[in-house]
């Protein structure tokens, strides 16, 4: 059965505008009709057609080619054929220049627009099939809602399988907003702990009281407030998992207790003399690099390894850039359904623009990004202009600071080595990046005695 | 009585007219009735196209569908155009009640060649068949022998059948059982 693909004639002759609808209908096509430009835009506006009819010469208001355009700038990728009765070179140019898929002069033989519609519904079809794959191959990626066709995440979610029903402490390093909470979630949920309780507390929000009190409870009176005796989230946890993100901020002393809680398994609640056994399975995130906070002291060492008994590292969305449009089109088809908007993709241009950036927020400011260009969006496709936005906050125009007190050479080899680094290696695709021959970044790297 | 109204618009040669009348009869298991003829339908005459605009003709025929009549259908020798196309060999209303039909590009002597009564008539009787079975709601078919698969040449229309294939056979049994419903209960209503 043929799929009820819509087309829209545009013209200001009812006998033209009729007929044409009249032997496209008879094709099974579902088919409005516009007597103006006007008209035709706003039937553009609530819907977007497989294929618009537009007749060139349409006298008062808006001619074809301005009715093009204004459609253009609804659906940046509308099939849009320009009818004319008079063929000219200027007129053809003019039409094509601006956006028409096809141009057509009337009377044509039936056989020639019976096989420009058929040529425009298959690529549609195509286009159709393509979303739907899509679909299915992100569903492919997805793992627990966390979507990536990186060798290195693909890892990463096997390890999750392997370590889901473990009751070893995990310690989550990585950038921020790179999906710290979400593989702490996918490890609760992959293991025989998913019927009990996750609960998430941040470290970085609370004051160090009021962290303490949040995390193992209090007893009524222990402190000013305490009007009732109140269970933390340790107790909270019984059975399941607490996963504590920005550990790297906690104080000394509650460092402490938390090292005492992960060698006893059991604490006492603020102002209290009971100690609490508790079974909970501790999941540990932080952006900041842990061992160079133990090496600067800042942070127990003690501690540091009672976490770090399986360690996962989250790549930054700039080194798994082939995620990026996996990504976005996984947060385009969410938004759609809580946005109540139809998008359904993004243009080329649109995922080179979303290529090229360094998301320095991450996967979460990607997301943040797709969310505000769909807000903006007139069409159903987000083009370059919708993520134009991006281009002010490139971290190139907001000009780079260099640290202070640091040689050219100094920062020439570390230039050199986060280079090597995000090219695992490769050293052809180092010099090309950098802007060097080989034997150039053979001769440095031997110079800065950098580790490849 | 289910009755399709054949009406000539212009002369029409008496067997071809006779002819449709036999496959109206084979494929929609439907009555005919011979109209008188329409006169020359200069109206619908387009000098810059040297053609007759098939919708002027077709307004001019609502007005001459009789009341009993289920269907309409046009037989003219004139060539037909609608504004956006070269020419159609016919029209229908889909879901509607009229179908026109032109010979003038079934003729063989419109490609110059010696003219082939039997060939015409086929090629009349399929346009006939896709033409009237718009009317009863089914649109073009992609099976090629088909007669509602999308004729833009004369080679198509000698390519496919007179027979509807079973998908088309499907769409048209339900299209002609609701009118069978709608027949028995308007008779019911009558005192």
């Amino acid at each position: 059965m043929k799929m009820p693909w819509e087309i829209l004639v545009v013209d200001d002759e009812e006998v033209m505008r009729e007929s044409l609808a009249a032997w496209l209908r008879e094709d099974g096509f579902v088919v409005d009709t516009a007597a103006a430009g006007a008209e035709a835009v706003a039937k553009a506006r609530a819907k977007d057609y497989a294929i618009y009819f537009v007749d060139l010469k349409m006298p008062g208001g808006m001619d074809g080619i301005e009715t093009m355009m204004e459609i253009r700038k609804l659906h940046a990728e509308a099939a849009i054929i320009i009818i004319t009765a008079y063929a000219t070179v200027d007129t053809a140019i003019t039409a094509m220049k601006e956006g028409a898929q096809e141009y057509i002069v009337k009377p044509c033989n039936p056989s020639e627009i019976s096989l420009l519609v058929n040529r425009i519904i298959k690529v549609k079809n195509l286009q159709r099939e393509n979303i739907i794959l899509r679909k299915k191959l992100s569903r492919h990626y997805s793992f627990h809602d966390i979507i990536s066709k990186h060798p290195k995440m693909l890892d990463l979610f096997a390890l999750i399988r392997e370590i889901a029903s473990l009751r070893s402490t995990v310690l989550i390093q990585g950038e921020s907003g790179t999906g710290k909470e979400l593989i702490a979630r996918a490890i609760h949920y992959s293991g025989d702990r998913a019927e009990r309780p996750f609960i998430g507390v941040s470290c970085a929000a609370l004051a160090e009281t009021l962290l303490e009190s949040e995390l193992f409870g209090h007893e009524k009176g222990a402190f000013t407030g305490a009007v009732a005796q109140r269970k933390g989230k340790f107790e909270l946890a019984e059975g399941g998992t607490i996963f504590l993100d920005e550990i790297g901020d906690i104080s000394p002393k509650l460092q402490m207790d938390l090292l005492r809680v992960l060698q006893e398994r059991s604490f006492y609640r603020v102002g209290g003399s009971e100690e609490i056994h508790v079974d909970v399975r501790v999941i540990a995130a932080s952006h900041v690099d842990l061992q160079e906070a133990v090496q600067r002291g800042t942070f127990r060492d003690d501690l540091f390894y009672r976490l770090n008994v399986i360690n996962i590292h989250l790549p930054p969305l700039r080194e798994r850039r082939e995620d990026i449009p996996l990504l976005a089109r996984h947060f385009l088809e969410r938004l759609s359904h809580e946005l109540g908007k139809e998008v359904d993709d993004l243009t080329e241009g649109a995922l080179r623009v979303l290529l090229d950036y360094e998301w320095p927020g991450n996967v979460r400011e990607l997301e943040n990004a797709v969310e505000r260009a769909m807000v903006t969006c007139r069409a159903r496709v987000l083009t370059e202009e919708d993520f134009a936005f991006l281009n002010y906050n490139r971290p190139e125009r907001r000009g780079w600071v260099p640290p202070a007190n640091m040689s050219l050479e100094e920062v020439e080899k570390q230039v050199i080595a986060a280079t090597l680094q995000r090219t695992q290696g490769n050293i052809k695709e180092a010099a090309a990046t950098l802007g060097i021959d080989r034997s150039t970044l053979y001769d440095r790297i031997k110079k800065y005695n950098i580790p490849r | 009585m289910k009755t399709v109204a054949v009406v000539p618009v212009g002369a029409v040669a008496a067997e071809v007219l006779a002819g449709i009348e036999l496959c109206l009869g084979r494929h929609f298991g439907l009555e005919t009735q011979r109209l008188a003829p329409l006169g020359e339908p200069e109206f619908a005459w387009e000098p810059a196209r040297q053609q007759y605009s098939v919708i002027a003709i077709m307004r001019e025929l609502l007005r001459f569908c009789p009341p009993h009549a289920v269907r309409l259908l046009a037989l003219t020798e004139k060539d037909l155009f609608i504004p956006m196309l070269s020419f159609v060999f016919g029209q229908a209303q889909l879901n509607g009640t009229l179908a026109i039909v032109s010979l003038a590009r079934l003729r063989q002597e419109f490609y110059h060649l010696p003219a082939n009564p039997p060939l015409l008539l086929a090629r009349a009787c399929k346009e006939t068949v896709h033409e009237m079975g718009h009317t009863f709601g089914l649109t073009h078919c992609l099976e090629p022998k088909c007669p509602m698969s999308l004729s833009t040449t004369i080679q198509q229309v000698d390519d496919k059948g007179e027979n509807f294939c079973a998908n088309c056979t499907i769409v048209l049994r339900e299209s002609l059982q609701l009118l069978r419903t709608r027949e028995v209960l308007r008779t019911e209503e009558q005192p």
